[in-house]
């Protein structure tokens, strides 16, 4: 019987070593360990067996019973682990990568200006782009023939309809409709009749206003400044350079220090230091005339900026021409 | 406005750098564009003298002059006519730069080594005469260098002037802001007249017939001039701000316009018919040829200065051919004279004529400063001309222009900058640049701007010189008190940013071109002109003609974008532009600006890639496409129809998208013959949104369902219908019979073979069925399932018709002659997903390649919701 149950015990101990998956082993498992098992049937056995011989026998038996758990255990693990493993992956092949587009750098740059403007409190505001020459020009304290008209070149349609030549027709539109307080941003398409590698027929301005009681040339010094930090980092310094635009008194253009060479000089800002990213004023109290608000009651500031300007400075694109040519080996850049 | 540093230091004295003087101008705006030196080619250029001349052995037209220069002498090969022993000239030695640009080096010239060269005023850029070699004073030292010896180290800034400030295009003005910014002294010229001939009344007389248009007109007249070359100082001068010098009576005119910033004319005296001066408007179609001969045929609201008989100059512009200064002339007639700058803008452009003289007197010149000029320029004339000045002046000036006192508040100034400026320090700042003050009160002071500040009418235009001559810089930076809440985005802000943020996600690059195109685009596409795009608004003064019309559609540059883009090797292309179109209206109406949204899409599904194959876009990616981003942005409830009122699209792959009655826009494949006029190569699937539309239309409201607690149960059922029966029919059927509990139908195989027979196609359905409260039983939705389909697998609808025409105008008839090939039973409720789509795909007869066109559509489950709780509710 102690031959019999060594025999037993190799020829399982080897299938064990070999046993391939758990289904498998599930099997012998029933076939050796299982109520009908094998080992039951032997400790079937033991009763056939002399007084002498059977507590040797049983002996023999139950440490062949644990030798075989502890095996199956160990071929469970073995078994287990391996179905776990999956073949090998080359992970430095490229990845399938899903077509992701690009929004248009003038698109993120003027939705970046307009953000920080919101979070300051300025709604956003359209207007047409094609435009009544009194908005453009005569509302804003332009009238015809007077030499600040040469500032613009103007695509006409007729005598009195354009294309708009900056978003400030906005603020007229806006302030016509509505009491002060007013905080408005305005982004959109413009249009000069004038076309170099500096200028554009078309491109994008984002206009600013703010009309309120005792808003004051600090106020407008303050919120540029809280705009150029956040556009252009905190450390940018800025500096106002008196002006002049028809429509704000006094007026102002505002210069960052170039994001180039650090202020330094360089080809960029044309040695100086200093490159110019938007013109603000005071509101001109002809204009406060022509929407009926009252100059003496309110005071506000405006400002404009052209977004291929800043867009250009901020990735460092020295053509304007890429900006509508729409070359995706242009686009997939930002 | 240029202008010589040399000179403007001659009127202020000021010892601040050429570099700290542009950046204070710069800051009190008067931007210094650019500083550059004069003459500085001409460092290596020194004054020779001529010590012998001997002739050159290989060219006779050659001589060897030996030239002393300095502690030593250099032999030099001259060709100049006029080289003569002990003439002192201008020697150019090595290194020297040219006015062209030559760079001077030691040579051979004929076998004769040249260690210089002798320079004529034209070669050093310092006149016109290229014929012979410049004369220098006998004086000079040899060796000197010229730009020394001949004082002609000079600094230009280039100034912008900003069209409210005309007192600054001069030098004086210029020097008058140098002297407020640095505190320096002030320092004019001086005008000493000698008045040695006869009373100028006995000489010439003036009218002005238009004083609307002429306030002011003065006149001198000049004898016995000699007309001649300009000194070299007022040459330089003139040279250094851009002007060229003609004789010295001109040069005079141009010299003083330049100091005072008041444009001048010299007449030709004794051409001037009746020695009368008339003021007048032009007569309607009057003929005038300017000195630059070219002729105009004139309006009548322009203003010519006459003589007795006919037009003698274009007033404020530019002077006449028969009457200007020429070498014959000895007597002169010297106008200065306020025009109004709205005429004179009116008639420089109305002929497109402007000068330097024009674009001072169209930004307003200094009434006053009329008879300044003029005496100035009388003064220079006697001494540069060696004439004889008639004694007194002629000056009518019928109505005299005054400038009113202003009133400024010191409070409201400070409150209004931001910056606490004493009444005191305000006064000084106003009174640096010439401006009278006088305290009122402790608050009030009364202003009164000079006559060339014609700039400072108002309280505003006060505070504006304040903080100008302040500095911005010293205005402290504040936040506005009333910065507390953040702004809610426009609702159409946020939208079109959902729309392309979505696209973006969907692969598409956003464009953006130009909303010009030119008049042929659209034609181009094959619109006509029953059509509302074929109208667009033409642009009167466009820069080319591809850029003529606003365009009425994005197509034409969404395809111009594509073809450039295929040029540099881009092929897979998905593109989008969300951008307005116009429509003319009334001739004196704005157009309609619509948004419209446009999006393309070429080549192949994905980028090339290792492990897949690259599969061409169809209509379906397309379709897709469109149909997620209205998913995405509220559209529910659309309808597709096939179309061939597409010009462009081809009509066998062409949609439009209906909702509620309005047309959303169409998408499809372009026609070859589009590509084919836009050099795109095929094929290219585009769609074309109404965007303001889809705005309009859609739904921003998300409501929360209840996620279900019941499982789905899925039955499947196939329908063979003809070929050209849309699928979207057959939706609609299974959407009129509201099947109970039913959630979704999918479509998920469409299928083409011999089993269904020529011209049809099964189309193959998933119905998931669910309930809110409790799971269904097999029974229940076999029961619900079998209204819908007949009997598993029976023959329930007979096709008696099966004429495509009849059933197109009988939906449902049409149905009902379809035959249900199989309603099977998919799945049961306790295995929902086990049943693979595959083993509908009927497999016995499907062994072709995959089917093209496979259509797959889908009830929204918010709908499906309304179908089963509407039938619900009836149960």
């Amino acid at each position: 019987m102690k031959q019999e149950i060594n025999t037993l015990l190799e020829s399982y101990l080897a299938e064990l070593g070999r046993v391939p998956d758990l289904s498998a082993l599930e099997r012998l498992r029933l076939e050796v360990l299982g109520r009908k098992g094998k080992l039951a049937q032997l400790f079937k056995d033991l009763r056939g067996l002399s007084a002498e011989e059977r507590p040797e026998a049983g002996k023999v038996l139950n440490e062949a019973r644990a030798r075989l758990e502890g095996a199956f255990e160990t071929a469970r693990e073995r078994v287990t682990s391996a179905s776990r493993k999956g073949p090998a992956v080359d992970i430095t092949l490229p990845g399938r990568v899903p077509q992701l587009g690009r929004l248009h750098p003038i698109t993120q740059v003027s939705t970046e200006i307009t953000s920080i403007f919101q979070r300051l409190g300025f709604e956003v505001a359209e207007g047409p782009e094609v435009e009544l020459d009194y908005y453009n020009f005569e509302a804003l304290n332009i009238p015809k023939d007077h030499p600040a008209r040469d500032m613009q070149d103007t695509f006409y349609i007729s005598d009195s309809i354009l294309l708009r030549t900056h978003t400030s027709p906005i603020q007229v539109r806006v302030m016509e409709k509505r009491k002060p307080p007013v905080r408005i941003i305005a982004p959109g398409k413009v249009y000069r009749r004038d076309s170099d590698i500096t200028h554009s027929p078309m491109f994008h301005q984002v206009e600013g206003l703010m009309v309120d009681k005792d808003v004051s040339f600090g106020d407008l010094k303050g919120i540029l400044a809280v705009f150029v930090h956040q556009m252009f980092g905190p450390k940018v310094g800025l500096r106002f350079r008196p002006s002049f635009f028809p429509f704000t008194e006094p007026s102002a253009e505002v210069d960052i220090q170039c994001v180039m060479c650090g202020g330094g000089g360089c080809r960029v800002c044309k040695e100086t230091g200093w490159l110019e990213i938007l013109g603000s004023g005071m509101v001109d109290p002809e204009v406060f005339k022509m929407v009926g608000y009252d100059a003496h009651e309110v005071t506000g500031f405006a400002f404009g900026m052209g977004v291929e300007r800043i867009a250009m400075l901020k990735f460092g694109i020295n053509d304007l021409r890429l900006f509508f040519e729409n070359d995706l080996r242009f686009l997939e850049q930002f | 406005m240029l202008v010589s540093l040399k000179w403007l230091r001659t009127y202020v004295r000021c010892d601040a750098s050429a570099e700290e003087i542009a950046s204070r101008l710069t800051m009190a705006g008067l931007e210094v564009e650019a500083l550059s030196g004069r003459n500085m080619g001409l460092s290596r250029v020194v004054v020779g003298r001529i010590l012998g001349i001997s002739p050159h052995p290989g060219a006779a037209n050659l001589q060897i002059c030996e030239v002393e220069g300095g502690n030593r002498t250099y032999r030099v090969v001259c060709g100049a006519p006029n080289v003569a022993p002990g003439q002192t000239a201008p020697l150019a030695l090595e290194g020297a730069r040219l006015a062209d640009g030559t760079e001077i080096r030691t040579a051979e010239v004929r076998g004769v080594f040249s260690e210089g060269v002798l320079c004529s005023e034209a070669e050093l850029g310092l006149g016109d005469d290229a014929g012979a070699i410049m004369n220098l004073p006998a004086g000079l030292s040899p060796g000197t260098p010229l730009v020394e010896a001949l004082d002609l180290a000079d600094q230009i800034l280039e100034v912008s002037i900003t069209p409210n400030r005309g007192d600054c295009l001069s030098v004086l003005g210029i020097a008058r802001e140098v002297s407020a910014l640095f505190a320096a002294p002030w320092t004019p010229p001086e005008i000493v007249l000698q008045e040695t001939g006869p009373p100028v009344e006995s000489l010439a007389s003036v009218i002005i017939q238009d004083p609307d248009l002429c306030p002011r007109y003065a006149a001198r007249v000049v004898g016995n001039v000699k007309i001649g070359p300009s000194p070299l100082w007022l040459r330089q001068r003139l040279q250094a701000h851009g002007i060229r010098a003609i004789n010295n009576i001109v040069d005079v005119t141009n010299l003083v316009m330049l100091e005072q910033g008041q444009p001048l004319h010299a007449f030709d005296y004794d051409r001037l018919e009746g020695h009368r001066i008339v003021v007048r408007r032009a007569r309607p179609g009057e003929s005038f040829t300017t000195l630059d001969g070219e002729n105009h045929t004139l309006r009548g609201d322009m203003l010519l200065i006459c003589d007795a008989a006919r037009g003698v100059a274009l007033a404020g512009i530019m002077g006449g051919l028969n009457s200007e200064i020429t070498s014959e002339t000895t007597n002169v007639l010297i106008e200065s004279a306020y025009f109004q700058p709205i005429g004179i803008r009116r008639t420089a452009k109305g002929l497109g004529l402007v000068s330097e003289s024009s674009y001072r007197f169209e930004r307003g010149v200094d009434p006053e400063g009329v008879i300044r000029a003029l005496d100035r320029a009388a003064q220079l004339m006697v001494e540069l001309g060696k004439g004889e000045l008639a004694s007194g002046r002629l000056d009518v000036y019928p109505t005299l222009v005054r400038q009113q006192p202003i009133r400024l508040r010191v409070s409201r100034c400070v409150r209004f900058l931001g910056l606490a400026l004493s009444r005191t320090e305000i006064c000084r700042l106003l009174r640096s640049i010439h401006l009278r003050v006088r305290t009122i009160d402790d608050d009030s002071l009364e202003v009164v701007a000079p006559p060339f500040r014609s700039d400072l009418s108002r309280e505003v235009d006060l505070m504006e010189e304040v903080a100008r001559l302040a500095g911005f810089d010293h205005i402290p930076s504040t936040l506005p008190s009333a910065l507390v809440m953040a702004a809610k985005p426009a609702r159409t802000q946020t939208f079109r940013e959902l729309a392309k943020e979505t696209l973006v996600g969907l692969g598409f690059s956003e464009t953006i071109s130009f909303s010009f195109i030119s008049r042929q685009a659209t034609e181009r596409l094959g619109i006509l002109p029953n059509d509302r795009r074929f109208h667009s608004l033409p642009i009167r003064n466009p820069l080319t003609e591809e850029q003529a019309v606003l365009r009425t559609s994005l197509i034409p540059s969404m395809l111009e974008t594509a073809a450039r883009n295929q040029r540099q090797r881009k092929l897979n292309l998905r593109l989008c532009e969300l951008s307005k179109v116009f429509f003319p209206r009334g001739s004196e109406e704005l157009p309609e600006e619509r948004f419209n949204l446009c999006g393309l899409l070429a080549g192949t599904r994905r980028p090339a890639s290792w492990n897949e194959p690259a599969e061409a876009v169809d209509f379906f990616d397309l379709k897709g496409v469109v149909e997620a981003l209205m998913g995405r942005i509220g559209i529910s409830g659309s309808r597709w129809s096939q179309t061939s009122a597409v010009p462009f699209l081809r009509p066998e792959a062409a949609a439009e998208i209906h909702l509620a009655g309005a047309k959303l826009g169409v998408l499809g494949e372009v026609r070859p013959e589009v590509l084919e006029a836009f050099e795109v190569n095929g094929p290219a699937f585009l769609f074309d949104m109404d965007f303001d539309l889809l705005e309009e239309k859609a739904t921003e409201r998300k409501t929360f369902r209840t996620l279900p607690r019941f499982p789905e149960v899925n039955r499947d059922l196939a329908i063979v219908v003809p070929e050209d029966l849309p699928t979207q029919r057959v939706l609609d059927f299974l959407a009129e019979q509201r099947p109970e509990h039913a959630e979704s139908v999918t479509l998920f195989d469409c299928y083409r073979g011999s089993q269904v027979g020529a011209g049809r196609k099964s189309l193959a359905f998933r119905i998931t069925y669910r309930s809110p409260e409790r799971s269904l039983t097999d029974e229940e939705v076999n029961e619900i399932h079998a209204r819908v389909t007949g009997k598993p697998g029976q023959t329930v609808l007979q096709n008696r018709r099966g004429e495509p025409n009849c059933w197109r105008s009988h939906p449902r008839s049409s149905l009902l002659g379809a035959r249900v090939l199989r309603g099977s039973t998919a799945s049961d409720a306790s295995q929902p997903e086990a049943i693979p789509p595959q083993r509908h795909r009927h497999t016995a007869t499907n062994q072709g390649p995959p089917l093209p066109g496979t259509l797959h559509d889908r009830w929204s489950p918010k709908e499906a919701c309304r179908l089963a709780g509407r039938r619900s509710r009836r149960a």
